[in-house]
C-alpha cells in the first residue's frame, strides 16, 4: 500500500463526502493586490474575539495608548489579550454590537487613533531557533493569536498540545466561492508565511508538513512551491476545488485518507491543522514582535464597485471597509460577513472586524437575496434526498431537520447532529429552499442550552441535598450542645460548692413557688367541695353573670359620659347597677366577706367615678355649685382646728389636719346633697365615723396625713351608694389640702422671719384664701392682692417668688399624690377581685348546698385564707401607695 | 409414558427458571424507588416549592406515588411532557394555579438597600447567598435557581428577579426574529 506521501506526489487524494461546486466568484478580487491599511475615525475592539474568556482589561478610559499595546490581559490558556491596532485615546469601554449572528452586544474597548500610528517597543527577534518551545508559545499567546480561518480557536492551545505529531497541515484551500485573503497573502507574503510555518515545523516537529491549496489559485500554488522547493519534508498539495474541502476534518480526509471519529481532537490522530493566515501573525509576532492587529479582509460583491482584499485593522468598521471599496447600495443594505456559505448577515455597518473575519461580502440583491426584503421562499421537503448525497459529514439532513422542527433532542443526537460542520452544502442543493442549516443551529443551540440546563440543576440538587443534610446536622448538634449544657449545670450543682449549694436551693425556691402556685390554683380551682362538678358549673356562671354586670355598668358609664353626665337619670342609673351588684353580693353570713364585697363595690365605684369625673371636667359650672355651698362648713372647720392648736409646732400640724377635715367635710357635704336620694341617714353616719377616726388620725407626720388623706378616700368609697361627684370633689379637696399646707409652710417661714404677731391667724386666712382660689378662680388675684398686702412689711419680691412656687407646689403635689391614688386603687381593686371571685364562690356554695355543713365549713374556711390574702396583698399595695405619696410630699417640702 | 416425560421435563424447567428468578430478584435488587429517581432528573431541580412539596425530589416521589404531574411551573410544558412520557400518562396542561411565565431568572440583591437580616439566606434552598448577620448579602447568580423563595421574607425588600440576559454564550437562533437593522 503506498503511503500518503507517496500518493500525495502521484496528485492522488482521497475524496471526502458530498461536497458541491458554487459558482467561483474568486475572480473579482483574487488578481488585485491587496491594499494597505487605512485608519478609520474610530475602533471598536471586542474584547472577546476567540473562543473562550475575554481578557482582564488593564486600560481606562482617556487612556492613551501606542500600536501593539495591550489592552487586556489573560492569565489562563483560554483567555487572550487584545491589543491597539494603531495608537491612540480609548474614548470608551462599553457594550457594542459584535460580529455574531445574534446582533448582541459585548464589551468593547472604544479607540479615537491618533493618526501618527506610532508603535510601542518592540524586540525584533531574528532567529526564533534560539527560543525554547515555551517562549515561542508564550510570544504566540502574547500577540493574541486565534485561529484566523473562521474559528478563532487560540492558537497557542493548539500548537502547544504535547501529543506526536505526524502531519502539520497548513490550510490554504479557501473553499468558499468568494474569498481570496489566504490566496492574495501567499502571493505577497509568502516568506512571512512560510517563516510561520517553520516556526510550527520548529514547535511542532511533525513528520511531514502539508499545504493543502485549492487548484483554482495557481499563482499562490506557484509562489508556494518555489517557496518550499529546498524543504523536504513541506509537500504542497494541490487539490480539486470542492466545497467544503477547506474544512479541518474535509481537509484531513482529502490528504490523508483518515477521519476523524465523531468528537475527537485531530491531535490525537497526529495530526495539528493551521490557517495560512494564522501562521504569517505567527511569523509577525515571533520574529517582529508585532501582536496580531491586522489581518487581511476580502470585500467582495457585485455591490461594490471596486472589490478587493485589503489590510484591516482589528476593529475597524466594516462599513469603512465596504464604503473605501465603493459601496453602492445606500438604500437596503445587506453585509455579510464571512463567505456566502458560512457567513451571517450584519445588522449594521459599524460592527467591526475581528480577529476571524476573513470577508466582507457586499451582495447586489440578484446576488445573494437579503433576508429582510423578501418572504420566506421555504416549501415542503419533498423529499429528495439531495442534501444527504452532499453532506460532507455524512449525515441524514432530512431526517434531522425533522427532528429539528420537532424539537426531538434525543434523536437529534442520536442523528449526530453536533457532527455538523454548517457548510450549508444541504441548503444550497435543497430544491425546496429550505434553511436547514439554520434548523440545526437552532437545534444544536436548544441542545446546548439544555446541557447547561442539566448541569446546573444537577449543582442545585447537589447542593440542595447538602443544605438538607446541614441543617439536619446542625439540629443534631444543637440539642446535643442543650443537652450537654444540662447535664453540666446538674454536675455543677452536685459538685457541693456552696456556689452549687445556692443554685440548688434557688431551684428548689423557684419548684415550690410553682408548686404553690398549682396547689393555689387548683384549690382556687376546687374551692368548692370536689365531688360536684354542678358547684364548679355555678361559680363559672356566677362570674360570668358577675362579668356581664360590670361590662353594662361600663357600657352605662360611658354613656353617662357621652350624654351629659350631670343628668340625674343616668347617674341614677348606675348607681343603681352599683347598688344591685353590691346588695347581689353581702348575702353570706361572714363578716370580713360582707366586708370585702362592700370594698369591691366601692373600688368599682371609684373606678365609675374617675370616669365620671373626667366627663365632668368639661362641665365646670356644676362642680362649682357644691363648692360654693360647703364654705360655710369648711370655715366652721377651720375655726375650729383654730382653737385646738396651742404651739406653733402643733399649730401647723394641726393646720393640716384641718385642711384634710376640711376636705373631708366637703366631700361629706356633697356626699349628703347626694345621698339624700338614696339613704342619707346610712351614709352620713358613716362618713362621720370615719371622719372621726381620720381626725384623730390627724397626728404630727406627714406621712400619716397622707394616710388620713387615704383613709378619707377609703370611708369614701366604701359607702357605695356615694354619688360619683364626690370623688372628684374629694379630689379638689385634697388638692386644696396640699395647698394649703404648703402655703402654711411658707407663712410659717414668713412669720419667723417678719416675727409678725398672729402667725395662726395670718396663716389661717391664706388657708382660706388658697382654697378659695381654688375654687372660685376668678377671685384668687384679688385674694393674692390682699395676701400681699398682710406680709407688706416682707420684701415684694421673696413674697412673689414664693406665690409663684406656690402656685407650682400644689400642682407637682396634686399629681404625685395623684398617682399614687391610682396605684393603691390597682392593687386595691386586683385584690378585691380577687376577694370578690372568693365571696362568690363562698356565696354560690352556701346558696347551693345548705344541706351539706360540712362542706360549707370547708369553703368557708377556704375563702377565707384567701380574703386574707387579698387582704394582705390590699395592705401591701396601701403601704406602696403611702410611700409614694411621702416621696412626692418630700421633695415638695424640700421645695 | 410420554405425558409423564413431559410433565417432568415441564417441571424441571420451571423450578430452573423460578429458582433463576429467584436468584435475579435477591442478586440484582436495585435500592430505591428507580421511578423517583428518573422523575427527578426530569424536573428542573430549582427547589421552588411551587408543586407544594419541599424541593424536586419530593415532588418527584410524589408523582411517582400517583400526583399530578403538571404542577412544576419552573419546568413548564416541556417537563410535563417528558414526565407524561415517563409514565406513560397523557399531557395535562400546567396546573392553573401554577401559571408563571417560567423565563429563567435570578435573584439580585440591591445591596445599599440590605440590612443584614439573614432572612433570604435562610430560605435559600441551595445555598447561593452569600452574608451574614448585620454584613451585606449577596447573590451568587451561578448558583441561583430563580425559584423566588428569598424574595417575600425581605424585610426591605432589597431582592429582585432579573430575567437572564441574552449573551452570545446563551443566545438561541430565531428563525422568525425580524433581523435588527440599523436605520441611518
Amino acid at each position: 500500500m503506498e503511503s500518503v506521501i507517496e500518493r500525495i506526489h502521484k496528485g492522488h487524494f482521497s475524496h471526502f463526502h458530498g461536497g458541491i461546486h458554487p459558482p467561483e466568484q474568486k475572480f473579482l478580487t483574487c488578481t488585485k493586490p491587496i491594499a494597505s491599511a487605512q485608519i478609520p475615525e474610530q475602533l471598536t475592539i471586542p474584547v472577546r474575539q476567540h473562543i473562550g474568556q475575554a481578557g482582564d482589561i488593564i486600560v481606562a478610559v482617556g487612556d492613551k495608548v501606542l500600536k501593539g499595546q495591550a489592552l487586556s490581559a489573560s492569565d489562563s490558556p483560554m483567555q487572550l489579550p487584545v491589543h491597539a491596532p494603531t495608537s491612540g485615546t480609548i474614548s470608551a469601554i462599553k457594550a457594542s454590537v459584535i460580529p455574531h449572528p445574534s446582533g448582541l452586544s459585548e464589551t468593547c474597548i472604544i479607540m479615537k487613533p491618533d493618526g501618527e500610528d506610532t508603535w510601542c517597543k518592540r524586540k525584533i527577534c531574528p532567529d526564533y531557533e534560539l527560543l525554547s518551545k515555551g517562549q515561542i508559545l508564550e510570544k504566540i499567546a502574547n500577540a493574541g493569536i486565534a485561529g484566523m480561518g473562521g474559528a478563532g480557536f487560540p492558537t497557542q492551545v493548539k500548537v502547544g498540545t504535547l501529543a506526536k505529531i505526524e502531519y502539520l497541515i497548513i490550510n490554504a484551500a479557501e473553499c468558499e466561492p468568494y474569498i481570496t485573503a489566504d490566496d492574495l497573502l501567499i502571493q505577497e507574503h509568502s516568506p512571512t508565511v512560510l517563516d510561520g510555518i517553520k516556526i510550527l515545523d520548529h514547535l511542532l516537529a511533525p513528520k511531514n508538513i502539508l499545504i493543502g491549496i485549492e487548484d483554482n489559485k495557481s499563482k499562490a500554488i506557484d509562489t508556494l512551491k518555489k517557496a518550499t522547493a529546498d524543504i523536504e519534508h513541506i509537500h504542497v498539495c494541490v487539490i480539486p476545488t470542492k466545497y467544503p474541502s477547506g474544512g479541518e476534518k474535509q481537509l484531513i480526509k482529502i490528504l490523508t485518507d483518515q477521519e476523524v471519529p465523531s468528537g475527537v481532537l485531530p491531535s490525537s490522530l497526529g495530526i495539528v491543522m493551521q490557517n495560512v493566515a494564522t501562521c504569517f501573525a505567527i511569523a509577525d509576532a515571533v520574529i517582529n514582535d508585532t501582536p496580531l492587529i491586522k489581518r487581511v479582509v476580502t470585500v467582495s460583491g457585485q455591490a461594490l464597485e471596486k472589490p478587493q482584499n485589503t489590510w484591516a485593522l482589528i476593529g475597524t468598521p466594516v462599513g469603512f471597509l465596504t464604503q473605501n471599496c465603493g459601496y453602492k447600495n445606500k438604500q437596503h443594505k445587506h453585509l455579510i460577513m464571512g463567505g456566502p456559505m458560512m457567513g451571517f448577515s450584519l445588522s449594521n455597518d459599524q460592527i467591526p472586524v475581528i480577529k476571524s473575519t476573513n470577508c466582507i461580502l457586499a451582495p447586489s440583491e440578484e446576488e445573494i437575496a437579503s433576508p429582510y426584503s423578501t418572504g420566506t421562499k421555504e416549501v415542503e421537503c419533498i423529499r429528495c434526498g439531495q442534501c444527504a448525497d452532499v453532506c460532507p459529514a455524512q449525515l441524514l439532513p432530512q431526517e434531522l431537520q425533522w427532528s429539528a422542527k420537532a424539537k426531538d433532542q434525543q434523536q437529534l443526537t442520536n442523528l449526530n447532529l453536533f457532527d455538523c460542520i454548517e457548510c450549508g452544502a444541504c441548503a444550497y442543493v435543497c430544491p425546496s429552499q429550505i434553511p436547514l442549516v439554520h434548523y440545526y443551529r437552532v437545534g444544536k443551540a436548544e441542545i446546548r442550552q439544555q446541557k447547561l440546563l442539566d448541569i446546573k440543576a444537577e449543582k442545585a440538587k447537589v447542593r440542595f441535598e447538602a443544605r438538607k443534610k446541614r441543617l439536619e446536622r446542625e439540629k443534631i448538634a444543637r440539642a446535643e450542645k442543650h443537652k450537654k449544657a444540662a447535664e453540666a449545670r446538674k454536675a455543677r450543682m452536685n459538685s457541693g460548692t456552696s456556689e452549687a449549694k445556692t443554685e440548688k436551693s434557688a431551684v428548689a425556691a423557684a419548684l415550690a413557688r410553682v408548686k404553690a402556685k398549682k396547689a393555689q390554683s387548683s384549690t382556687d380551682k376546687n374551692a368548692s367541695p370536689q365531688e360536684s362538678g354542678n358547684e364548679q358549673v355555678s361559680d363559672q356562671k356566677s362570674q360570668v353573670a358577675n362579668a356581664i354586670a360590670r361590662a353594662k355598668a361600663k357600657k352605662l358609664a360611658q354613656k353617662a359620659q357621652l350624654t351629659d353626665v350631670q343628668t340625674p337619670k343616668n347617674d341614677s342609673d348606675t348607681t343603681k347597677v352599683d347598688t344591685k351588684e353590691a346588695s347581689a353580693k353581702p348575702k353570706s353570713e361572714n363578716a370580713p366577706v360582707t366586708d370585702k364585697k362592700a370594698k369591691v363595690a366601692a373600688a368599682i365605684a371609684k373606678a365609675k367615678a374617675k370616669k365620671l369625673q373626667q366627663a365632668k371636667k368639661t362641665d365646670d359650672s356644676v362642680a362649682k355649685l357644691p363648692e360654693t355651698k360647703t364654705d360655710n362648713d369648711v370655715n366652721a372647720a377651720l375655726t375650729d382646728v383654730k382653737e385646738t392648736a396651742a404651739s406653733p409646732a402643733q399649730d401647723k400640724k394641726s393646720k393640716v389636719a384641718a385642711a384634710v377635715a376640711k376636705a373631708k367635710q366637703k366631700a361629706k357635704a356633697k356626699a349628703d346633697a347626694k345621698a339624700k336620694t338614696d339613704n342619707p341617714v346610712e351614709l352620713t353616719a358613716k362618713s362621720q365615723a370615719k371622719s372621726a377616726t381620720a381626725k384623730k388620725e390627724a397626728s404630727p407626720t406627714p406621712v400619716e396625713v397622707i394616710e388620713v388623706v387615704e383613709v378619707v378616700e377609703e370611708s369614701d368609697s366604701i359607702s357605695a351608694e356615694l354619688p360619683k361627684q364626690s370623688a372628684a370633689e374629694l379630689k379638689k379637696a385634697k388638692i386644696a389640702a396640699t395647698v394649703a399646707k404648703a402655703k402654711q409652710k411658707a407663712k410659717a417661714k414668713a412669720a419667723t422671719k417678719n416675727k409678725t404677731e398672729k402667725p395662726t391667724d395670718l396663716s389661717s386666712d391664706e388657708t382660706d384664701d388658697s382654697i378659695s382660689k381654688k375654687q372660685e378662680k376668678p377671685t384668687s388675684n384679688n385674694d393674692n392682692s390682699a395676701n400681699k398686702e398682710l406680709t407688706a412689711p416682707v420684701t415684694k419680691n421673696s413674697i412673689k417668688a414664693k406665690a409663684a412656687k406656690l402656685t407650682k407646689a400644689p400642682k407637682q403635689s396634686a399629681e404625685e399624690l395623684k398617682k399614687a391614688k391610682i396605684a393603691a386603687a390597682v392593687s386595691k381593686a386586683k385584690a378585691n377581685a380577687k376577694a370578690k371571685k372568693l365571696a362568690k364562690q363562698s356565696q354560690t356554695e352556701s346558696n347551693s348546698e345548705n344541706s351539706e355543713q360540712k362542706d360549707d365549713a370547708k369553703a368557708n374556711e377556704a375563702s377565707a385564707s384567701e380574703i386574707k390574702k387579698a387582704r394582705i396583698a390590699a395592705a401591701v399595695a396601701k403601704a406602696k401607695a403611702k410611700k409614694l405619696a411621702a416621696d412626692a410630699t418630700k421633695s415638695q417640702t424640700s421645695e | 409414558m410420554s405425558t409423564v416425560i413431559a410433565i417432568l421435563v415441564l417441571g424441571v424447567l420451571a423450578a430452573l427458571f423460578g429458582a433463576l428468578l429467584g436468584y435475579a430478584s435477591v442478586r440484582f435488587k436495585v435500592e430505591g424507588d428507580p421511578l423517583a429517581e428518573q422523575l427527578d432528573a426530569l424536573l428542573p431541580q430549582t427547589q421552588c416549592g411551587q408543586c407544594g412539596y419541599p424541593g424536586c425530589k419530593p415532588y418527584a416521589e410524589a408523582v411517582a406515588n400517583g400526583e399530578a404531574i403538571n404542577k412544576c411551573a419552573p419546568g413548564g410544558e416541556d417537563t410535563i411532557k417528558k414526565i407524561a412520557d415517563l409514565m406513560g400518562v397523557e399531557v395535562q396542561p400546567l396546573d392553573e394555579n401554577h401559571e408563571t411565565d417560567n423565563t429563567p431568572k435570578v435573584a439580585f440583591i440591591i445591596e445599599e438597600d440590605c440590612i443584614g437580616c439573614t432572612k433570604c439566606i435562610q430560605a435559600c434552598p441551595v445555598d447561593a447567598i452569600l452574608g451574614t448577620t448585620k454584613q451585606m448579602h449577596t447573590i451568587i447568580a451561578d448558583e441561583c435557581t430563580g425559584c423566588d423563595l428569598c424574595v417575600a421574607p425581605c424585610p426591605v425588600d432589597c431582592i429582585e428577579m432579573i430575567p437572564v440576559a441574552t449573551t452570545t454564550q446563551n443566545w438561541q437562533w430565531d428563525l422568525d426574529s425580524i433581523p435588527v437593522v440599523q436605520v441611518d
